[in-house]
């Protein structure tokens, strides 16, 4: 404990700490030199690329990954190296970005690796070869490169070249030799060959600082050391033997190096890879210094040690947490000692912290736990990945900046499923963004492993996905797809239970039969009509048409678009299937569209050949009548001019009664074969519209009885119709004539219908029915129908006695 | 009339909210195509998005013109055109036809293609195939409920049943289900969902996938069960005359959205007026669920309470009088106003329906459901046939013989189909096609030959391979199976006995008396047991697909809130209001609230139209 702060530096106001990482797990012979090296921020790995010892030899070099604590990754033989004479790696709001300088010196940068767009910058003038020094800026959206060409600064972007001063640039300097952006962009320095170090802001409208550092040989690399909320931004000068960390103050701290180094720059520091060790050099936090500052009197340097003395049951604890009430800051010693824990990297001076502050935290009433315990965790979960093993050495702050979410992915692109699925489950983090996500990728990696059988992947997937929820089944189908493991994907794909998702995979597959059948059982009917299109370009008509069959869901789909966009395809579809009715049908539909009359018929024609074949008598024989009647109606307009055509059979009875045609109109009567009731039905109409009450009167009197209907039926029949037609047509004096013929059941309706009230009531008491008696005392009135209520009432008294 | 209302009858959720997501989300679509704009809307959505949006709020958001489509060219002069469509192929075509006529004559619009409530693969298939996918915008309109009451919300979607029973297409199943999801995650979660039918099946199965993708949250549910039926699960029922009052607007001046026009013959001036029927109107509501016969009687009480309450004014002071004008004047007349408009329907309709002939169609009607003198029926329906009473109606006689006999005779089936086809014309040789195919008219088949059939097919129904059945065999299934079901589930009263409708004693008071609606029936029992159990044999005449499944609250269902009495029945395939006045009436007995989710009001009239293949 004692010795926290042996590692520390002044730099002005603040201090500087270089805490050792890891002791570097690879066997490099000659450390890093002649090796040239990236690492990825964040904690991320490193490249490390060998030169050759002799360019000649054959042996292509290899690019090997290690991770930060030197544990190989994975190597790959070098890329071809082209005209590229240097490269930077950016990062954008667009993604990870690659610069490039050209043999010819131009620039050409992408600013999303993943989506590849080149963009040339334009020619800078006056620069042969590469220059000097340069460096990427991200400024409003836009990515821009600085460049240094001797003593003159241009700024590059998308469409010029800009020369730019840095204010305030002591004048000694005649060339720039090297220069940093700081990890925001906001900031940059720059070292000139006179040994000046120039820090300012990257727009180059305010001046920091600037540092004469007495060393006038190029650095071999400058990056910016700051933190969120720094005191005291510093840049990293390294030299071979010499690392030199330069601040706002003339002051500067000097580090000798004892071997190869790379910095890496870092949200909140700067890492320093070296062949066997690997550390971390940052500024540091105020609340660590608040604590561990010799003779601090902050509350958490306080609270620590009044924790201190309580562990040795001492009594002093008492008189060191009265003092910190006394100033009632109890609750900002335990929120100190709590954030100074997070910045500490050894486990053991965080839990002393945290037990600080968990003994101050008994003393509050209301002190919210929540920042604690996500301390806690964080802790927990950083200590595990910061693991030699894993080697991930993330500080708390890029922790925080990088989202939990991230680390995961890295976690799994590592391959390292089992720590990512307890640190998910440790956080609780919900299932679909956590574990599922967790478990999606490791399917995806287990399909591709290409010695395994299919049948043991498939087992094992769905006996470790069983549980999780949101899993998607099809993705991870995709992917044994592409590695061209179909059979495993079909297999894959049964453990789907949306059969929606499976079926563009399917389709991809050409597994068209199997995905149609998966999009009727989705019950999605787009699905069903897009693989019905598909399989509509994809087949020969014949095996189209058969697949629907299998398929009525998407046959009926399929007719329906038919229906309204290829009547021709429908025809063809039920020719395929023979179904003969459905064609008749058809061919009938069409005959109503068209207006010439022989095509028509024609039409109808095909369409009666079709009822025959399906054995549809009844339906081929009504399109034989209907044929019939076209013609005839046609003879007949001819003839007479009349306009029957397209009438049905009664109407065009109808109206040959009604213009007097009775002759044509008995033909067809007889030819149709109309039953007697409707035929004498229409004509009793027709002729009381006309009013042809003579002609009526004939008709009634003709004992023209169809053979085979009992007389009284027969009575029954053309007599009714006769008082409701008359009285329809308001003739009640014709009607009259019909009442006597009615049938003694329907005397009284009739009497009724017109209107007689006396005959009705003598009807009824003729009859001597109770129910008949009532309607027509129904329909009296009580003033003027006095005598015939009163003999109705007596009728049915006696009706009721019987 | 006197009800035994429950006191403590739970409060129906506030469906209104359903009309402001609408909205919103409608002025939203609109904003998307900033600028002034004309806007096209289909025939069939304008009365909905008139419940919805009326025209001025439309003009607050930059709508210029309203033009209904009708399939002509436009005259629009505007630089922006939007299209508020069904996802109809139809209707698709003709904008395609606009675009490339505006593209002819070089001339430049922006074109925004809504679609209510969702577009289908199929119309943006046919974009892409006229060239014009990157001229136009497409967008959805997730307007999938229109409450027409407080207890009625339709989906407005008279398709449905044609498309979806007819056509085999099921492309409104996921509407119906996304339907369901959205009530789910605004009033659910639900308790229990009980259903019958294939499409009602996949329309849960459709919702319960939606559920699974999006996110829950717990809420206080405000609907406890759920019921989904299919239409031809009954089909009897809708092809009854309506006797209810409300039931017998619609069938006679036909309620359109929640509103209806009164010809002259019922204003008693010469002009119509169109009215809302909700119940918002005092004066309906209280005679929407009586029986015809009733009505008159009510109307007049109501009549002589409304004198009497003017009569106060005789009698009053100045100050009382002042507070009378001001408080109960406006409502008295409003009242009046109504009154006069509903007894001059009534009058209207008593001189349509009570002659004799209506008379006797009813009387057929029940003969046809207690199933005695048939032969009479059908010298009846031949008569009506002969004498060209109406089309519809004749047809409608021939499908509720066939319906409620199991077919028709193969001698009766031919000898009724050629008079019609005489009597109305042949090209209705299509429509007893498809009547065949739905199952509505049908011959009779030889006893034998359809046991082992039947047999076979029911083994195929229970299969999962249910979706493999052919037509044939699906027509061959579609066995109405009427009588046994009457019989079984005491569908029709027995006759002798008197019925009283003043104070009715079941549901049968909505056909006189003679007849319980098979879908209600259906509902009551399930409710009732609680499942299916015990009705295993009305299922397999009603061809399966029954189910009930607990929701994800079921833990805590037998915790009686008052939600868990209100239950939401979906019709797919619509259903008529005599079906929601008998609900009510269950209800009122049962102490439970229904509401009635609906494809769309039917009733028997719409339910044929739509089968129809005619010229027209």
């Amino acid at each position: 404990m004692a010795f926290i702060t042996a590692n520390w530096n002044p730099l002005g106001e603040a201090f500087y700490r270089k805490i050792e990482l890891y002791e570097m797990g690879w066997s490099l012979r000659d450390g890093l030199k002649e090796c040239l090296v990236a690492a990825a921020p964040y904690g991320g790995p490193i490249a490390l690329l060998r030169q050759p010892q002799r360019p000649s030899s054959s042996a292509r070099p290899q690019l090997e990954i290690y991770s930060s604590s030197g544990v190989n990754m994975a190597s790959f033989p070098e890329v071809v190296q082209n005209q590229v004479l240097e490269a930077k790696v950016f990062h954008s709001p667009y993604g990870t970005g690659v610069a490039i300088v050209t043999g010819a010196s131009r620039f050409t940068l992408a600013t999303n690796i993943d989506d590849l767009k080149l963009r040339r910058l334009p020619e800078v003038p006056g620069l042969q070869g590469a220059p000097s020094c340069w460096a990427v800026l991200t400024q409003d959206r836009q990515t821009k490169v600085l460049l240094a060409n001797g003593a003159d600064l241009y700024i590059l972007d998308n469409t010029s070249c800009t020369p730019v001063t840095p204010p305030g640039l002591s004048p000694q300097a005649c060339s720039i030799v090297n220069m940093a952006v700081s990890f925001s962009y906001k900031y940059l320095a720059l070292f000139t060959d006179s040994g000046h170090l120039w820090m300012g802001s990257a727009n180059f409208k305010d001046k920091l600082s600037e540092v004469d550092t007495k060393v006038r040989t190029p650095p071999k690399q400058m990056v910016w050391c700051r933190r969120p909320k720094s005191q005291q931004p510093s840049v990293v000068i390294m030299w071979d033997r010499l690392l030199l960390v330069a601040g706002e103050c003339t002051d500067t701290i000097q580090y000798t190096l004892d071997e190869e180094s790379v910095c890496v720059a870092e949200l909140d520091g700067v890492r320093i890879v070296g062949g066997s060790r690997h550390e971390l050099l940052q500024e540091v936090p105020s609340a660590c210094q608040d604590i561990f500052k010799i003779a601090s009197m902050a509350p958490g340097a306080l609270l620590l040690e009044a924790h201190k003395e309580y562990e040795k049951s001492s009594q002093k604890a008492d008189e060191y947490l009265r003092e910190i009430k006394e100033q009632s800051v109890l609750g900002e010693a335990v929120r100190q000692c709590v954030e100074a824990a997070g910045y500490e990297h050894e486990p053991e001076t965080q839990k002393t912290l945290l037990r600080a502050a968990s003994f101050g935290k008994c003393f509050l009433s209301n002190y919210p736990p929540e920042p604690f315990v996500s301390m806690c965790r964080d802790l927990k979960v950083l200590n595990s990945v910061r693991d030699y093993t894993v080697g991930i050495p993330l500080t708390h702050t890029q922790y925080k900046q990088m989202t939990v979410q991230v680390l995961i992915d890295r976690l799994v692109y590592r391959k390292l499923y089992p720590l990512a699925i307890e640190i998910c489950r440790y956080l609780k983090t919900p299932e679909y963004q956590g574990v599922s996500r967790v478990l999606k990728h490791w399917a995806c990696c287990k399909v591709q492993q290409k010695e395994e059988p299919d049948e043991s992947i498939a087992h094992a997937v769905s006996v470790k996905l069983g549980e999780a929820a949101g899993i998607s089944y099809s993705e991870i189908a995709a992917r044994a797809y592409e590695c061209g493991r179909t059979e495993l994907a079909i297999k894959l794909l049964e453990f789907e239970p949306r059969s929606g998702e499976q079926v563009p995979l399917l389709l991809k597959m050409k597994r068209s039969q199997l995905a149609l059948s998966k999009a009727i059982e989705s019950g999605d009917t787009d699905l069903v009509y897009t693989v019905v299109t598909y399989l509509k370009n994809e087949m020969n008509r014949g095996d189209f048409f058969m697949t629907l069959r299998n398929q009525p869901v998407a046959l009926s789909l399929y007719r329906q678009f038919c229906k309204h966009q290829e009547q021709d395809t429908l025809k063809d579809l039920f020719n395929q299937d023979d179904d003969h009715q459905e064609l008749g049908n058809f061919y009938v539909k069409a005959s109503y569209k068209e207006k010439k009359l022989e095509a028509r018929l024609s039409l109808l024609q095909s369409a009666v050949d079709e009822y025959n074949k399906a054995r549809n008598e009844f339906a081929a024989k009504a399109t034989e009548e209907e044929m019939k009647l076209l013609r005839f109606q046609r003879r007949l307009d001819e003839e007479k001019g009349e306009a029957l055509l397209g009438l049905s059979l009664q109407e065009t009875l109808h109206a040959l009664l009604t213009s007097n045609f009775h002759k044509q109109a008995e033909q067809l009567y007889r030819d149709f074969r109309v039953p007697d009731k409707r035929y004498w039905w229409l004509k009793l109409t027709a002729l009381a519209e006309k009013d042809d009450w003579e002609e009526m009167e004939k008709f009634a009197k003709s004992k023209k009885s169809p053979i085979g209907y009992l007389v009284c039926c027969l009575y029954n029949l053309y007599t009714k119709p006769f008082v409701e037609v008359c009285v329809k047509q308001h003739n009640k004096y014709e009607a009259k004539k019909y009442v006597s013929k009615v049938t003694p059941e329907q005397k009284v309706k009739a009497h009724l219908a017109i209107g007689d009230l006396e005959g009705a009531a003598e009807a009824a008491i003729e009859r001597r029915s109770e129910g008949e008696i009532s309607t027509v005392l129904s329909r009296c009135s009580p003033t003027t129908d006095r005598a015939l209520l009163e003999r109705l009432n007596r009728a049915r008294s006696t009706a009721a006695k019987k | 009339m006197a009800h035994s209302v429950r006191r403590d009858a739970p409060e129906l959720p506030d469906f209104s909210l359903l009309k402001r997501l609408a909205r919103d989300q409608l002025i939203y679509l609109l904003e998307q195509l900033p600028g002034r704009k004309d806007l096209f809307i289909e025939a069939d959505l304008m009365s909905p998005l008139d419940r919805i949006a009326n025209v001025i709020t439309l003009k607050q958001h930059d709508v210029d013109k309203l033009y209904k489509v009708e399939y002509k060219p436009i005259v629009s002069t505007s630089d922006q055109l939007c299209f508020l469509i069904r996802p109809r192929i139809k209707t698709v075509k003709w904008i395609c036809d606009v675009v490339n006529t505006d593209k002819a004559f070089g001339r430049f619009r922006r074109y925004k293609i809504i679609f209510s409530p969702q577009k289908f693969y199929a119309c943006e298939n046919l974009l892409e195939e006229q060239g014009i996918f990157g001229d136009v915008t497409t967008d959805e309109w997730s307007f999938y409920l229109l409450p027409l009451d407080d207890d009625i919300i339709s989906l407005e979607l008279p398709e449905f049943f044609r498309d979806n029973f007819l056509e085999g297409d099921q492309r409104w199943v996921r509407t119906a289900g996304s339907a369901l999801h959205l009530l789910h995650s605004v009033y659910g979660p639900f308790s229990k969902v009980y259903g019958i039918g294939r499409c009602s099946k996949m329309a849960y199965e459709s919702w319960r996938e939606q559920v699974e993708e999006g996110e829950q949250r717990a809420r206080q549910a405000e609907i406890g069960n759920v019921f989904l039926i299919d239409r031809d699960v009954d089909l009897v029922t809708p092809l009854c005359s309506q006797v209810v009052y409300e039931g017998l607007v619609d069938d006679i001046f036909r309620i359109k959205c929640g509103c209806v026009e009164f010809g002259p013959d019922v204003t008693s001036s010469d002009k119509s007026i169109k009215v809302m029927l909700n119940s918002q109107d005092k004066v309906f509501n209280e005679i929407r669920n009586e029986h015809f016969s009733q009505v008159f009687g009510f109307l007049s009480q109501k009549a002589r309470n409304l004198q009497t309450a003017y009569d106060k004014r005789s009698g009053m002071d100045i100050k009382q009088m002042k507070t009378f004008v001001s408080e109960e004047l406006k409502g008295l007349k409003q009242e009046h106003r109504l009154l006069s408009l509903h007894i001059g329907a009534s009058e209207s309709m008593m001189k349509k329906k009570t002659k004799q002939d209506f008379q006797e169609l009813l009387k057929t009607e029940h003969s046809l459901l207690e199933g005695f003198e048939i032969r009479e029926c059908i010298s009846y329906i031949e008569e009506h046939i002969n004498r060209q009473v109406s089309m519809v109606e004749s047809m409608r006689l021939l499908c509720l013989l066939s319906l409620t006999e199991n077919g028709l005779l193969p001698k009766d089936y031919r000898s009724l189909k050629a008079q019609f086809l005489q009597s109305y014309g042949i090209d209705h040789l299509l429509t007893f096609s498809n009547l065949k195919q739905l199952g509505l008219l049908v011959e009779q088949q030889p006893g034998e030959t359809l046991t082992v059939m039947e047999s076979r097919v029911g083994k195929l129904v229970n299969d999962k391979t249910a979706g493999k059945l052919t037509d044939a065999f699906s027509s061959l299934s579609k066995k109405s199976n009427f009588r046994a079901l009457g019989r079984r589930l005491n569908l029709v009263p027995k006759s002798d006995e008197e019925y009283d409708l003043r104070v009715p004693r079941d549901m049968a008071y909505i056909f006189s008396g003679a007849y319980i609606p098979l879908s209600c029936k259906l509902i009551e029992q399930v409710l009732e047991r609680d499942g299916w159990t015990g009705l295993e044999e009305v299922t397999r005449m009603l061809n399966g697909h029954e189910f009930a499944v607990t929701g994800s609250n079921g833990s805590d269902a037998r915790v009686k809130t008052d939600s868990q009495r209100i239950i939401l029945v979906m019709f797919l395939g619509g259903c008529t209001f005599s079906e929601i006045s008998a609900l009510r009436f269950l209800g009122r007995e049962k102490g439970l609230k229904f509401i009635v989710v609906t494809t769309a009001i039917t009733n028997s009239a719409r339910l044929l139209e739509s089968m129809l293949d005619n010229h027209a």
